[in-house]
């Protein structure tokens, strides 16, 4: 027994041994040892972040150089305090304040002093460097913005956060990322990657020469210079008149579904949040929460279409074979849903497709809709083939453009009513409200615009997207460059587009025609309500407008969404015209119509609602 | 004559030998290298001095082969005597390197009486339990053979080097071989059981669990059996009486680095943050040797490519902290080597010790292997993690001219006596 003894010691203790090892070697082991490694240091080099340039060339967001001046605590030798002060622009308490700070962090490494100089600052301080031990002056690049618009398609970039650190091992505390818009959505191309030298380190944090000669480092990869589908010129054209107005615009070209222009107001200049003023400015930004400027109607806002919502039903009544061009409806200055009565502007009388269009006639639609639905022997079943068309125009879905995903926008279906009413309980009547586009539905003014690109298109549409060009070679992506087909025949667009032209013609729309642009348009005027206290209120109607240009062979595709700007005619009608012609001619000969608007704010109507008093809507005068 | 030496040598051993020291100056090599060092044989770095050494082992084995083999048995008491007083030398001519008095100055390198202590104090030991006269039966006979052991271990605690000293309760297993009572070695376990239960739990804990063992004892025991409730009774109250002291010892006598060694060793820092914090201050060493043993995964990262081993963030790394090279440039392929080499080294000394028709040869074989296992065993425990911080080096491994000889010493001694096995009496 005392023999064994010793031998199974022997083995116990191989067998603890072998088990601890493969505990900490084979277990505990992560394949991410070199960045853990403490004897390894990594030292990146950053590649200049990729310019983004619009359709034309014309340069939008570029880098400017900014200078840190950084400090070595331990190397800092007694200096001219006073001196040094005056010249970086701060006071001695700041400057001890700041020194300790960095001391704290660590003797040893280097930290920042004051971020961002400017180049006056610097070209000064540059000189007299020399004279102060232990600092020196860093070079950096920021994000320069060669335009005072587009922020919101742009975006901004700023430093990484736990999150991102956490879903994105490339990241490293303190550097930047794209966090919105196309800097977010074309990040990779944009920074290219950095590079990476790993040094090896002794415990006392020396260097003692390159990990295994340098045969891990790499060297950065430049970003890639982006041309982004933007009209420069177009996009700060509607942000000038949009200013004083809540809203969204969204350009595209049709045959490709580019978006020209993406405006969102009230918005902000992007070079607010660049800089040393950056979190400050953010911070007032995003702590307006009744204007919302860094909310981008453009994509987000969902509101009831109103009046371009017309042209589909009609596009769907005659795909489903339920009237033709010459079928008459009659309005009596409004239509009858059971007893009670809904108003119509359109002057009442014996409406066709045509004149049901360009004098939008209330009446005209809710008969269309009661059309499409009487087709089918149960409205499930109508509700179905509806939603199935509405679909196809890129409306109630996400569009799956290459920028934050926006809103789906809502097309409501049978169980959406069921949900409301009741299996059964409910029929075309109780929802006739979407034949002229207020009711249930919902759209943002981008789906609004696809929508209008479609019919122009004559149906079909591109999926919108804002990347043009990588490096200068168009892109591939069959996602944006394949079209998507609706489920209305070809032939059934060009009545529809006739009457959409005389909206223009003679129409609702008759005292906005360009000269020698033949235009195809949508008024809309859309109700709409909030809650004031509490109680339901009605607002002034959103002035909305859809149209495409030229009528035969369309370049332009607009949709315009002017919160409560009352009719379509009035903000977004002048504005949609301003913009095509602005687009087409390269300048703008109805200078009235571009004097009203550039003039006209609708700041007191957003005031009202926060009065706290009684207002009116829907005023006459404007 | 020599020839039958070469015959009758277990070359097994000596493979695994040269094995081990080849493996542990390759990774002295690593883990002292730089870019600029140009010869294998300069004497100014540490790979070249351990080379030098290894080759006066070799050199030394050809003598200690050469020698008769009786030799050792005569002249064990004369070792022990001069390893004594070179031990007791220390105190008046002692060279002190980091901290501990422990070296004599030889000019050309530094002499560790200790390390020859241990070859002397196990050839004497063996002799004294050989002699015929011995009879380990008597009080008298264990208290002596306890005394050769206790008396390096005493001279040694002093200098200071409680390591060293530990090496030689080792040897209470070749007393316990050869016939020491059982208990003794029960009462030993018994009292680091306590020592432990009472740091983690308390003694309340302690008397509680001891109560509930007693009424479970009881209920247990068959009707016939006699409960002697006096010795119960007293060991009882010395279990509780050595629990208290130990909270004594622990508190009060203990220096602050003693306790955090034992509070780290046995988690008796609750909080978890705080343990982190210790584990990074006081036991940097151990974080680190695990830290760069954890880093060399199942393959290792290579030879000399150790990173955490180039930038130097094991302390010791070329001698008590060796198996953490290995454990970081050759990973769990490595380390499980090196295991494996030294347990098969042990088994086989154990068969070689079996084998001796001669009592004292299989003494001191028992002893040799008692000294090997306790220095592998607390170097490897201690760089893995799993137990507190004790210096000692590893054999054959780690950096040390006087401690690489004397092991090779300690151990072709045994070797030579295992040529001669055949015969009873030289």
């Amino acid at each position: 027994m005392r023999r064994v003894l010793l031998s199974s010691i022997i083995i116990i203790i191989g067998i603890t041994f072998l088990s601890r090892l493969s505990y900490l070697q084979i277990f505990s082991f992560s394949p991410d040892q070199l960045l853990e490694d403490p004897s390894i240091k990594r030292i990146y080099s950053y590649p200049e972040r990729g310019y983004i340039y619009d359709r034309n060339g014309h340069l939008l967001v570029g880098n400017d150089p900014a200078y840190d001046v950084m400090v070595i605590p331990r190397e800092v030798k007694p200096l001219d305090t006073l001196e040094f002060c005056q010249m970086l622009g701060i006071d001695k308490e700041k400057f001890i304040e700041k020194l300790t700070k960095a001391r704290v962090y660590s003797p040893r490494l280097p930290s920042v002093l004051i971020p961002q100089l400017s180049k006056e600052d610097y070209a000064k301080l540059q000189e007299k460097m020399r004279k102060y031990k232990g600092f020196y002056i860093q070079k950096r690049s920021l994000r320069y913005y060669d335009t005072p618009s587009a922020a919101n398609v742009l975006g901004y970039i700023s430093e990484v956060n736990e999150g991102d650190l956490a879903k994105n091992k490339y990241y490293i505390q303190g550097e930047l990322r794209g966090r919105t818009g196309v800097e977010r959505y074309y990040e990779e191309l944009l920074r290219g990657r950095k590079g990476v030298q790993y040094i090896q380190k002794d415990r006392f944090n020396r260097d003692i020469g390159p990990y295994k000669n340098g045969s891990l480092d790499t060297l950065p990869e430049q970003g890639k210079q982006i041309t982004i589908t933007l009209d420069k010129t177009l996009q700060e054209y509607g942000e000038r008149l949009m200013v004083g107005k809540r809203g969204g615009i969204v350009a595209l070209e049709p045959k490709t579904g580019e978006i020209l222009s993406m405006i969102s107001g009230p918005t902000y200049d992007p070079s607010l949040l660049v800089g040393r003023q950056r979190s400050k400015n953010y911070t007032e930004l995003y702590n307006d929460t009744i204007a919302n400027p860094t909310w981008d109607r453009s994509i987000h806002a969902q509101q009831p279409p109103g009046s371009p919502f017309k042209t589909l039903n009609a596009l769907i009544a005659l795909q489903e074979g339920v009237l033709d061009e010459s079928t008459t409806i009659r309005c009596y200055n409004g239509f009858y849903v059971g007893k009670k009565k809904r108003g119509c502007h359109c002057g009442g009388g014996l409406r066709n497709l045509n004149s049901g269009i360009y004098q939008s006639c209330n009446a005209y639609f809710a008969g269309t809709f009661r059309k499409i639905f009487e087709k089918f022997d149960t409205t499930d079943e109508a509700m179905d083939v509806w939603e199935k068309h509405m679909k196809s125009f890129g409306l109630g879905d996400y569009l799956g453009y290459d920028l934050p995903f926006g809103q789906k926008g809502r097309i409501p279906n049978k169980e959406y009513y069921d949900k409301w009413y009741g299996d059964n309980r409910w029929s075309s009547s109780f929802i006739i409200s979407n034949s002229i586009g207020q009711g249930e539905v919902l759209a943002t003014p981008v789906q609004l615009a696809n929508m209008t690109a479609a019919i122009a298109n004559r149906g079909h549409y591109f999926t919108p997207h804002i990347l043009k060009k990588i490096e200068g070679k168009d892109i591939t992506n069959p996602k944006f460059t394949e079209p998507k087909h609706t489920t209305i025949d070809k032939k059934y667009f060009e009545p529809v587009v006739q009457g959409m032209a005389d909206v223009y013609r003679k129409g609702t729309a008759k005292w906005l025609q360009i000269p020698g642009i033949e235009i195809a348009g949508k008024t809309g005027t859309a109700e709409n309500f909030t809650k004031i206290d509490g109680v339901r209120t009605q607002l002034t109607d959103h002035s909305v407008f859809v149209a495409f240009a030229p009528v035969d062979d369309p370049k332009i595709a607009i949709a315009v969404y002017i919160e409560n700007g009352y009719f379509g005619s009035r903000y977004a009608g002048h504005i949609a015209s301003l913009m095509i012609e602005k687009y087409l001619k390269g300048e703008v000969t109805r200078k009235d119509l571009e004097k009203r608007m550039l003039e006209k704010t609708l700041e007191h109507e957003y005031a009202k609602p926060y009065s706290g008093e009684e207002f009116k809507i829907n005023e006459r005068v404007w | 004559m020599f020839g039958k030496v070469l015959r009758r040598i277990d070359w097994l051993t000596i493979l695994i030998y040269l094995a081990l020291v080849f493996i542990g100056w390759i990774n002295i090599y690593s883990s002292t290298f730089i870019e600029e060092q140009t010869s294998l044989f300069d004497l100014s770095t540490r790979s070249g001095k351990q080379l030098f050494f290894i080759i006066v082992s070799l050199v030394a084995i050809v003598v200690i082969l050469a020698l008769e083999a009786n030799f050792y048995e005569r002249f064990a008491s004369i070792f022990y005597l001069f390893s004594m007083v070179s031990l007791l030398g220390l105190f008046l001519f002692g060279k002190t390197i980091a901290g501990a008095t422990s070296w004599y100055d030889l000019g050309f390198f530094n002499l560790q009486p200790s390390e020859l202590a241990k070859v002397a104090t196990a050839l004497a030991l063996a002799k004294y339990l050989s002699d015929i006269q011995t009879d380990l039966r008597r009080r008298k006979d264990q208290l002596y053979a306890i005394l050769i052991i206790l008396i390096p271990a005493l001279l040694i605690i002093p200098q200071p080097d409680p390591g060293s000293a530990l090496v030689f309760f080792s040897l209470i297993f070749v007393i316990f071989r050869e016939g020491l009572p059982l208990y003794y070695l029960g009462i030993g376990f018994s009292l680091i059981l306590i020592f432990i239960v009472t740091l983690m739990f308390g003694t309340i804990w302690l008397v509680i669990g001891l109560f509930l063992l007693i009424i479970l004892f009881f209920f247990l025991k068959r009707k016939s059996f006699k409960v002697p409730i006096i010795p119960l009774v007293i060991s009882s109250i010395a279990i509780i009486l050595f629990s208290l002291s130990v909270n004594f010892v622990f508190n009060n006598i203990f220096e602050q680095r003693h306790r955090d060694r034992f509070s780290l060793w046995l988690r008796l820092e609750k909080d978890p943050e705080k343990l982190e914090q210790i584990r990074k201050t006081i036991g940097y060493n151990t974080y680190q040797s695990e830290k760069a043993i954890e880093s060399g995964g199942f393959f290792g990262k290579g030879f000399l490519e150790g990173t955490r081993t180039k930038g130097d963030f094991v302390p010791e790394q070329d001698t008590d902290y060796i198996f953490t090279t290995i454990g970081e440039e050759w990973g769990f392929i490595g380390t499980a080597t090196v295991i494996i080499l030294f347990s098969i080294l042990f088994l086989r000394l154990i068969y070689l010790a079996e084998r001796q028709k001669n009592d004292f040869s299989r003494m001191y074989g028992y002893g040799v292997i008692s000294i090997l296992l306790i220095h592998y065993f607390i170097n490897i425990g201690m760089v893995i993690g799993i137990l507190p911080t004790i210096g000692i080096p590893l054999p054959f491994f780690s950096y040390g001219g006087s401690g690489l000889l004397f092991f090779t010493l300690l151990l072709f001694i045994f070797l030579k006596l295992d040529t001669n096995r055949l015969k009873e009496n030289f």
